[in-house]
């Protein structure tokens, strides 16, 4: 008998994209400082990749990323989970009461989770792909100044399907960027989906 | 007085408690509640403010668990079904109705109406049209693509009566239906209601302060303390309405 229940209660991955996406639309100035938290960090990851990717390709150093810059990269993104999980659960908690009603009409714990995952994913894409790329191109700039034209010829962008290939490293930031997204988003949003609707339904903002 | 009535329960209600925790004093909010409302009538559940009445509501709507005692709907204890089968029956069996209309900000009227068919697996073409259909019935059919912060209350609170029948339920639960509405929105609200309950037999259970509902339902629920006070009939309830409400006849 449950198994046809799940099967009668659903709710389409497109819908659930529509709706995700027009959560943030609504609140696009929140959307934009979460994100902005991304994008820094995912930009300063990206320009350290790429700085060492230059650097390797132009055989200036031998050596991979020293360990202090990776310890800095480290940091930067953990400081951007918490920001992230800090702006969902903000995002959250002004919605118990939207979560209640969509409990209401029949949702399932999972769409509710679904929801809010998407959300916080499309806010992980858009923010870590501008990072990504603004961190690449500055880098460029910045070596370009030191080491002049050559540089340009030294960029490779999916040759090696390495660190040391520019597309390889927008990719990676931007993979890296969705994922920490939805790490920060889980704790928040699992919260949100187990609350009984009256619960939810009875907070005040 | 008349012969006993035959129809199926719809809600059934056996020694229902709630208690909650205040800190470290437990309320109780509901001590032993019984009450059987049979399909096809229109029941207000009327009491004071922390009388109960809202935790009560909340308990049959599968909204909250109880403490202790059984709620049936359609003689199912609902305290037996899984998480599936109570989003299902929250979906297809049951239609909420709030004070404060709950709408979804971010959708249009259409879209708040079609969400309900959308989680029960309607087609998204007959859901459109079952929710255009449901729109023009509550007489909004000129205003689907608003959002519910472009409507006036009493709209939105027509959408949400809207949204509750989006599954044809058997049961709508109306918790204050008419609490923020000023007193002509209220009775359109209310007529609407009734129109309902005698239409397509819906079964009407509704918390309310207002003392407008009591002259359309058929029975009134007390509830005064966490206790069931007393089960009134309409015609033994001898409010005029219109004097109540200081309004002319």
């Amino acid at each position: 008998m449950a198994e046809n229940h799940e099967r009668q209660i659903h709710l389409p991955f497109s819908e659930a994209f529509k709706i995700a996406l027009r959560s943030l639309k609504i609140r696009f100035w929140r959307a934009i400082i979460t994100m902005m938290g991304i994008t820094l960090a995912i930009a300063f990851l990206a320009s350290v990749l790429t700085s060492s990717a230059i650097t390797t390709n132009l055989k200036i150093v031998t050596d991979e990323i020293p360990a202090q810059r990776l310890w800095v990269v480290v940091m930067s993104l953990l400081v951007c989970v918490v920001g992230i999980t800090n702006s969902m659960l903000m995002a959250v908690t002004e919605r118990f009461k939207e979560i209640g009603t969509m409990k209401c009409l029949g949702a399932l714990d999972r769409f509710v989770v679904e929801l809010f995952l998407l959300e916080s994913s499309l806010q992980g894409f858009f923010g870590s792909l501008i990072g990504s790329i603004a961190g690449t191109l500055l880098m460029v700039l910045i070596q370009f100044s030191k080491e002049g034209k050559k540089v340009f010829s030294s960029l490779t962008f999916f040759r090696h399907f390495s660190i040391n290939d520019i597309g390889c490293i927008i990719v990676l930031c931007v993979a890296v960027g969705v994922g920490l997204s939805v790490l920060g988003a889980i704790y928040p949003a699992y919260t949100a989906s187990k609350m009984v609707p009256a619960d939810a339904m009875r907070v005040e903002i | 007085m008349a012969e006993k009535d035959t129809r199926p329960n719809t809600v059934k209600t056996e020694n229902l408690i709630k208690e909650y925790m205040m800190g470290s004093v437990s309320v109780k909010a509901l001590q032993g509640v019984n009450v059987e409302i049979k399909k096809g009538e229109y029941i207000s559940i009327m009491g004071p403010s922390g009388s109960g009445k809202s935790t009560f509501f909340n308990m049959i709507g599968g909204l909250d668990k109880p403490s202790d005692g059984n709620v049936y709907i359609d003689e199912i204890d609902i305290a037996q079904l899984d998480a599936y089968e109570l989003a299902w029956m929250r979906c297809r069996k049951i239609g909420y109705i709030f004070q404060s209309f709950n709408l979804i900000p971010v959708m249009s009227a259409i879209e708040n109406v079609t969400l309900p068919m959308i989680f029960a697996g309607v087609p998204n073409d007959q859901a459109m049209d079952k929710g255009k259909e449901l729109l023009e019935l509550v007489g909004l059919g000129d205003r689907i693509k608003h959002k519910p912060l472009e409507m006036s209350g009493g709209q939105q609170q027509r959408v949400a009566v809207a949204r509750a029948l989006a599954n044809d339920p058997a049961i709508v639960l109306a918790d204050e239906p008419t609490g923020n509405l000023d007193l002509r929105t209220g009775k359109e609200i209310i007529a609407l209601l009734k129109r309902l309950n005698k239409e397509k037999n819906v079964t009407i259970i509704s918390a309310t302060h207002d003392l407008k509902m009591i002259d359309v339902s058929d029975r009134i629920i007390w509830i005064r303390d966490g206790r069931l006070e007393k089960i009134e009939e309409r015609k033994e309830v001898n409010i005029r309405v219109g004097e109540m409400e200081g309004e002319a006849a």
